[in-house]
């Protein structure tokens, strides 16, 4: 009987002593950490913006929980890296630079917002300049087109690597079977970065995924197929960048499961009632946030103080961003049709 | 068109001189799609542009259409202007998401930071028996997407401008072919590069009795049957839109405004369909001028029969449009 050999490669938390030594400095830890901060109050914000305050409308997906696997990602191919994001993307576009006032803008429906106020919150990764090239709001979507990108920057031997950003329910997807199986195929310079984070809108992943593992799947695809805790930024930014090692070398696609949680519903309105009792907390003791902390502080990096003043700055920059967005202008509807085509 | 010596091309020929032109020219045009490498494309289009441009630029994908036109699109983001195939029109629908709801909306919902220059060629098999699965023809799905450029050649002459005109262009662009008209079709192409742009109509014939609006194969069948009216004494006016979104409506009004009469053909389905389209165009921009009510030569609402006679009545001809022609003078 034929056999399908699956070597999975898991990468547990990895120390600051460790990371230290795959090339990031205790100064990029710092920014690191400010970052996870960012996603993750301003995630706080806008969920006060919608629910409590009613000065947004529309829907947003959270990444509140999920901070560690956009910061580690974005940090791992800075410089050479480009994304395909998807509708939780807040995270992913703050974590490729785009400022938050931007993207705040965005979720108001303002023309100072990073795609004018037409995209709204499930489109706010688009900024290629700073290498987000679209986020797709249909699941699974983005798959392919990832593969896409990649496949152009190997036809100009541009050095450089895709990820494509989506979650466990886009792993059930034909697109992520045609994206995957193309991407081996051609042997592309891109990475498959799966945010598992257990829920697919009401749908648990343990059920969905029907193999067990997303990252089983990368075998079908001959590709190496990584397990790495989405929850430690270390271990995500350590999972990159040896996949993007392996692209920049002409090796190929790697699709990665990064282990996550979704700590809030699938959108803000979401009570997520149907998630077991207890889940929550289970999970809220793996928080990427005190885990990171806790980390640089026992490595003597920073100090719990410093950290405080951290997240007060954040919370000023995200207050700025709230005013920038609640004071900018509407586009013009006529302008619209300035965008429709090329 | 030039005067001289007449160079003489099949429509798959026009198109393939097209490809090949606009390849030399810019090295950012990539081909990919099923079997167009060294097998040269299902209908042969492709032929020979493996061998001359490499497997680099003519590129053979597994049979994945969500995977070829995304990954087309992905490419196109940055920068590439790629030609995907999808084999068959039927097929299309498989990959629908990714050029309807993802690269239509690219431009705008990126505020208009993203540009994507991209083409999805396929073709429609009917008159080829090949059944409900392999010979529908459905531009209006297409028509109805802003965003999205619907491009319908029925010359070899167009062919070649179009494809050349759809490859330059910055925006997606759906550019559906007619399999009937490859290898059944010729007519002069001049050998130097030209390029047809997107929006502009053509009128295939001038008339001053009655206008018919045509796309596709109908335009071969429209133009018999102003032959045919001719003899009957009745001066009929051969329009091709050539490109159904951006749809020339002007051409088809103002013609209208001359003839005061009008017949709509097109071989997709009435209801809903590219004749639908046609003539809500026409009662918009001259109702006034309208002499009687205007008549659609379209096809019948139901799937495509295999058995050959069954798909020949099926289908509509030459003597349809005689007859709608005829029951409104």
């Amino acid at each position: 009987m034929a056999k399908l050999e699956i070597e999975i490669e898991e990468i547990g938390e990895v120390s600051v002593q460790e990371a230290l030594s795959l090339g990031l400095t205790e100064g990029d830890l710092l920014r690191m950490y400010r970052k996870l901060v960012e996603l993750r109050l301003f995630e706080n914000r806008v969920e006060q913006l919608y629910l409590y305050e009613a000065r947004i409308q529309g829907t947003a997906h959270l990444y509140t929980g999920e901070e560690a696997i956009a910061v580690g990602v974005a940090r791992a191919i800075e410089g050479f890296g480009y994304i395909v994001s998807h509708h939780r993307g807040h995270g992913h576009a703050l974590a490729m630079g785009i400022p938050p006032k931007e993207v705040m803008a965005e979720l108001f429906g303002k023309e100072t917002g990073v795609v004018k106020g037409l995209g709204g919150s499930m489109h706010v990764a688009i900024d290629p300049k700073r290498g987000a090239l679209w986020a797709s709001a249909i699941v699974g979507s983005g798959i392919p087109i990832a593969a896409g990108a990649a496949l152009a920057l190997r036809y100009r031997g541009e050095r450089g690597v895709v990820v494509g950003f989506f979650s466990d329910g886009a792993a059930n997807t034909g697109a992520f079977h045609e994206g995957l199986n193309l991407a081996s195929f051609w042997k592309l310079p891109v990475i498959f970065a799966c945010e598992n984070n257990q829920w697919g809108m009401s749908m648990p992943a343990r059920k969905s995924i029907t193999c067990g593992r997303v990252a089983y799947r990368a075998a079908a695809y001959g590709m190496p197929g990584v397990i790495a805790d989405g929850n430690d930024v270390l271990s995500v930014y350590k999972a990159t960048k040896e996949a993007a090692d392996r692209a920049l070398r002409g090796e190929g696609p790697t699709l990665i499961e990064f282990i996550t949680y979704r700590l809030k519903g699938h959108g803000v309105y979401d009570k997520a009632t149907y998630r077991p009792k207890g889940e929550v907390e289970e999970w809220e003791k793996k928080d990427p946030l005190p885990r990171f902390e806790q980390k640089l502080i026992e490595a003597g990096i920073t100090t719990e103080d410093r950290l405080k003043e951290v997240r007060e700055e954040v919370a000023k920059e995200i207050e700025e961003a709230v005013k920038f967005a609640e004071e900018s202008e509407v586009l013009e509807f006529d302008k619209l049709w300035e965008v429709v085509y090329a | 068109m030039s005067t001289g010596e007449e160079r003489i091309l099949t429509y798959a020929e026009a198109i393939r001189e097209g490809l090949r032109q606009e390849m030399q020219r810019d090295e950012s045009v990539v081909l990919m799609g099923e079997d167009i490498g060294a097998y040269g494309g299902a209908f042969k289009v492709t032929k020979g542009l493996l061998e001359e441009f490499g497997p680099e630029r003519v590129r053979d994908t597994p049979i994945s259409e969500i995977a070829i036109v995304g990954a087309a699109i992905g490419a196109a983001i940055m920068g590439l202007r790629p030609v995907a195939e999808i084999m068959y029109m039927d097929f299309l629908p498989i990959a629908t998401e990714q050029l309807v709801i993802q690269a239509a909306k690219m431009r705008f919902s990126s505020g208009g930071k993203l540009r994507i220059p991209l083409v999805v060629r396929t073709q429609y098999s009917l008159g080829r028996a090949h059944a409900a699965q392999h010979s529908n023809f459905f531009p209006a799905w297409y028509m109805n997407v802003p965003g999205l450029k619907v491009v319908t050649p029925s010359t070899p002459y167009d062919a070649k401008g179009l494809i050349i005109g759809s490859i330059r262009d910055d925006n997606p662009v759906l550019f559906v072919e007619c399999a009937v008209l490859y290898y059944g079709v010729k007519g002069p192409v001049p050998e130097e590069p030209y390029e047809i742009p997107l929006g502009v109509a053509d009128v295939k014939r001038e008339g001053s009795d009655v206008t018919i609006v045509a796309v596709s194969r109908m335009v071969h069948e429209a133009l018999k049957a102003a032959e045919e009216l001719e003899k009957k004494g009745i001066s009929a006016e051969v329009i091709d839109p050539r490109t159904l979104n951006p749809l020339d409506r002007q051409t088809i009004v103002e013609s209208v405004k001359k003839t005061g009469r009008a017949v709509v053909a097109a071989d997709d389905c009435k209801t809903g369909g590219v004749t639908a389209e046609l003539a809500a165009t026409i009662v918009e921009g001259a109702f006034d001028y309208l002499d009687a009510p205007i008549v659609r030569v379209a096809s019948p609402d139901m799937p495509i029969p295999f058995s050959p006679p069954l798909e020949n009545r099926y289908m509509r001809w030459a003597k349809d449009i005689v007859e709608a022609v005829e029951g409104m003078v």
